[in-house]
C-alpha cells in the first residue's frame, strides 16, 4: 500500500478499495515499527489523524466527484509549521513545551481545505539551522539508505520520514538548502517554490528573506500534487505574492522538446564527486534525448553565494529569534531575579550552539561598524548573484546541475567544524537570495561499502516556473527509474 | 576577522545569551572561522550596485486600516510561562 503513488492511492481511496483510516492506519503502523531506528518524527498525531480519516471517508461515502485530490491522503509536516492543538518545537528545546495556539496557512489549506490527514510532526535542526538534522534537541535523524548517515538537513526528518516511506510525502522547508540538499541524500524529489508562493504564516521563521516552505516526496508527479494544495496567495502573510497558482499536474505530460538547459560552468568544478558528476553527465544525457538543447552558461558571483548567506541568514535569524524571551511563550529559566537575567538564562538555556553560534554572528554583523562592511556589501552581492540568474534565464529556460556535492556524509563527520557543514549548502544557497524555484530530482547511485547512497541532480528555473521545473522532472522521470528505488531495510 | 574573548562577550550581551567561559572560548574560535569565510564578500566589487532586500523586489503590501482577527488573548496566553489576569508575569523591574 506505502508504494503507491499519491495519484493510485487518491484514485484508491476514491473507487473505495481502499479507505484513508485503512491507509492512515498503514502509515500509523509503519512509523511505529521503523521510526525507532530513523528518529523522524518528533511528535506522532494517531488519535487525530484517525480522526482526519474518518472525516474523509465519510465526506467520499458523501460521492467522490467533487473531493480534492488529497482528500483521505496522510502527510507528516516539518515541525516548523504550526499546527493548532499541537506540540510545535521547531526542533528545538525553546519550543518544546509550545503548544501552537494556531495553524500555519500551509497546514490549513492540506488538511482543513484540501482534506489530508496529518500523521505527524516530524525532526529537523533546531529552527531549520543546519544541513545534517544534528542539531536537533530531539536527536539526529538518520538516514533509511544508511543508518549510520546523515539524512540531511534541516528537513532530515520529512526526508526520512518519506524514504521509509512512513508518509506518502511530507511539507519541507527551504531557506538555503533545506528541502533539496536532504532530497538529494536520501533520494527523493524536493521542490523548493519560488519565494512568496507558499505563504510563511504559521511558519516559524528563520530568516524571513530566504523562507520558503515546499514539499518533499517520492516523483515530481507526487510533489505537483501537494504543491498545488500548499501553494497560493495569503493576506496574513505580507511577502505572499497575489499571482493564481498554475496547474502543475495539467502541464506534467507535456512534451520536453526544444526546452533550453544551461548547464553552470560554475557548479562543475573539483569540488564535485567524480561519481556525482557521471550520475549528472547521464542524466544531461537522458534530458537531450527528451529533446532538450543544452548548453553551458556561467553564473560568475557563484562562489560569493555562501559567505553572502551566512551573513544575510545569520542577520535575520538574530533579529526573528529575538522574540524568545521567556515571557510570552516557549523555554523560561527559573529563579531569575531581574528582567535581564530572565532573558538571558532563558535564551541560553533554550537555544542550542549552531542557533546561538548564528544569532552571535547576525548581531555582529548587524552591530554599529560592522553593518556597512558586512550586511549592506552582503545585500549588494545578493544583487549580483540574483543578475547572474536574470542574464542566465535570456539564455535559457532553465538550470541543470548537481545539488550537492557528495553522497550522505556521516553521523558527527561534521559536527565540529561549523564552516565544513556550512559548504554543504555551495550549490543550493543562491536559488534562495535569488528567489527562484529549485527542485531536486533523484537521478543515480553510488556504491559505499555494502550500501547504496542516492545523487541528486538539482533544476532551477526563473520566478514562478514551478510547474516547467516539475513538468521537466516528470518527463526525466518517466525516461529513468532512480525515484522507484527504496531502501531494502524498510520494506 | 577574527574575535577575541571580549569581543564574543560583548556580542553575547547585545544578543541577551548567557555563556561560560568554555563557550566563550569555543565560539570566539567558531566564530572567527565564519567570520573568515564571509570575508571573501570584502574582495566583491560592489560600486553603483543597489543592496536587495527583497528577492522579487516586492515593496511591502498595505491593508484598510481595520481589525481582522478576534481578540483570543485567552488561547494565546495559555502557552505563556506565567500570566496573571491577562497579564504576562516578569521579575520585578522597578
Amino acid at each position: 500500500m506505502h508504494e503507491l503513488s499519491i495519484r493510485e492511492m487518491s484514485e484508491a481511496l476514491r473507487d473505495r478499495r481502499i479507505s484513508s483510516r485503512e491507509l492512515t492506519q498503514h502509515f500509523l503502523d509503519r512509523i511505529a515499527h521503523f521510526d525507532a531506528r530513523l528518529n523522524s518524527f518528533i511528535t506522532v498525531t494517531p488519535e487525530r489523524a484517525l480522526q482526519q480519516a474518518d472525516a474523509a471517508d465519510a465526506r467520499l461515502a458523501q460521492g467522490a466527484d467533487t473531493a480534492p485530490p488529497l482528500l483521505g491522503i496522510p502527510l507528516a509536516e516539518k515541525d516548523i509549521f504550526c499546527t493548532e492543538g499541537v506540540r510545535t518545537s521547531c526542533g528545538s528545546k525553546m519550543l518544546d513545551n509550545f503548544i501552537a495556539p494556531y495553524s500555519a496557512t500551509a497546514v490549513r489549506k492540506l488538511h482543513d481545505e484540501a482534506g489530508a490527514v496529518l500523521l505527524g510532526k516530524c525532526n529537523m535542526d533546531e529552527f531549520a539551522m543546519g544541513s545534517s538534522n544534528e542539531t536537533s534537541f530531539y536527536g539526529p535523524v538518520k538516514n533509511p539508505w544508511d543508518e549510520t548517515r546523515v539524512p540531511g538537513g534541516s528537513s532530515g526528518g520529512s526526508a526520512a520520514a518519506v524514504a521509509a516511506s512512513l508518509a506518502p510525502a511530507a511539507t519541507a522547508t527551504d531557506t538555503g538548502g533545506s528541502i533539496r540538499q536532504p532530497a538529494a541524500l536520501t533520494g527523493l524529489t524536493g521542490i523548493k517554490p519560488t519565494y512568496g508562493r507558499v505563504s510563511r504564516y504559521g511558519m516559524i521563521a528563520f530568516a524571513s528573506s530566504l523562507d520558503q516552505g515546499g514539499v518533499l516526496a517520492h516523483s515530481a508527479e507526487d510533489a505537483a500534487y501537494v504543491l498545488q494544495a500548499m501553494a497560493g496567495f495569503d493576506p496574513r502573510d505580507s511577502t505572499s505574492v497575489d499571482r493564481p497558482v498554475e496547474d502543475y499536474t495539467a502541464t506534467l505530460n507535456a512534451p520536453l522538446k526544444g526546452l533550453r538547459i544551461g548547464l553552470p560552468g560554475e557548479y562543475f568544478t573539483d569540488g564535485l564527486d567524480a561519481k556525482v558528476r557521471v550520475a549528472i553527465d547521464a542524466a544531461t544525457e537522458v534530458f537531450r534525448q527528451l529533446g532538450a538543447e543544452v548548453r553551458p552558461v556561467s553564473l560568475p558571483h557563484a562562489a560569493l553565494a555562501v559567505p553572502t548567506y551566512y551573513v544575510v541568514a545569520p542577520a535575520e535569524a538574530s533579529s526573528n529569534l529575538s522574540r524568545y524571551d521567556g515571557v510570552r511563550y516557549g523555554h523560561r529559566t527559573e529563579g531569575a531575579t531581574s528582567l535581564e537575567e530572565l532573558y538571558r538564562k532563558s535564551r541560553a538555556e533554550g537555544f542550542g550552539a549552531e542557533v546561538q553560534r548564528r544569532i552571535m554572528v547576525g548581531t555582529y554583523v548587524l552591530s554599529h561598524g560592522y553593518y556597512d562592511a558586512y550586511y549592506r556589501q552582503a545585500q549588494k552581492v545578493r544583487r549580483l548573484i540574483a543578475q547572474d540568474f536574470d542574464a542566465a534565464f535570456q539564455q535559457v529556460d532553465m538550470l541543470l546541475g548537481p545539488t550537492t556535492t557528495d553522497i550522505a556524509f556521516k553521523l558527527g563527520e561534521k559536527t565540529a567544524d561549523p564552516v565544513s557543514m556550512y559548504l554543504n549548502d555551495v550549490y543550493t544557497i543562491a536559488a534562495n537570495l535569488a528567489g527562484i524555484p529549485a527542485m531536486n530530482l533523484p537521478c543515480g547511485f553510488k556504491t559505499v561499502g555494502d550500501a547504496e547512497l542516492p545523487i541528486g541532480l538539482q533544476l532551477m528555473g526563473s520566478a514562478f516556473t514551478e510547474a516547467r521545473l516539475l513538468n521537466a522532472a516528470h518527463q526525466y522521470q518517466q525516461a529513468t527509474g532512480w525515484h522507484q528505488r527504496r531502501p531494502v531495510n524498510f520494506e | 576577522m577574527s574575535l577575541g574573548l571580549e569581543q564574543v562577550h560583548q556580542i553575547a550581551t547585545l544578543a541577551r545569551l548567557e555563556l561560560t567561559d568554555e563557550q566563550t572560548e569555543r565560539y570566539s574560535g567558531q566564530l572567527s572561522a565564519i567570520l573568515e569565510l564571509v570575508d571573501e564578500l570584502r574582495a566583491a566589487d560592489t560600486t553603483g550596485v543597489e543592496a536587495m532586500n527583497h528577492p522579487l523586489g516586492m515593496t511591502q503590501r498595505l491593508r484598510p486600516d481595520t481589525a481582522t482577527e478576534p481578540n483570543r488573548r485567552d488561547a494565546f496566553q495559555e502557552v505563556a510561562p506565567a500570566v496573571d489576569n491577562g497579564l504576562y508575569l516578569v521579575p520585578k523591574v522597578i
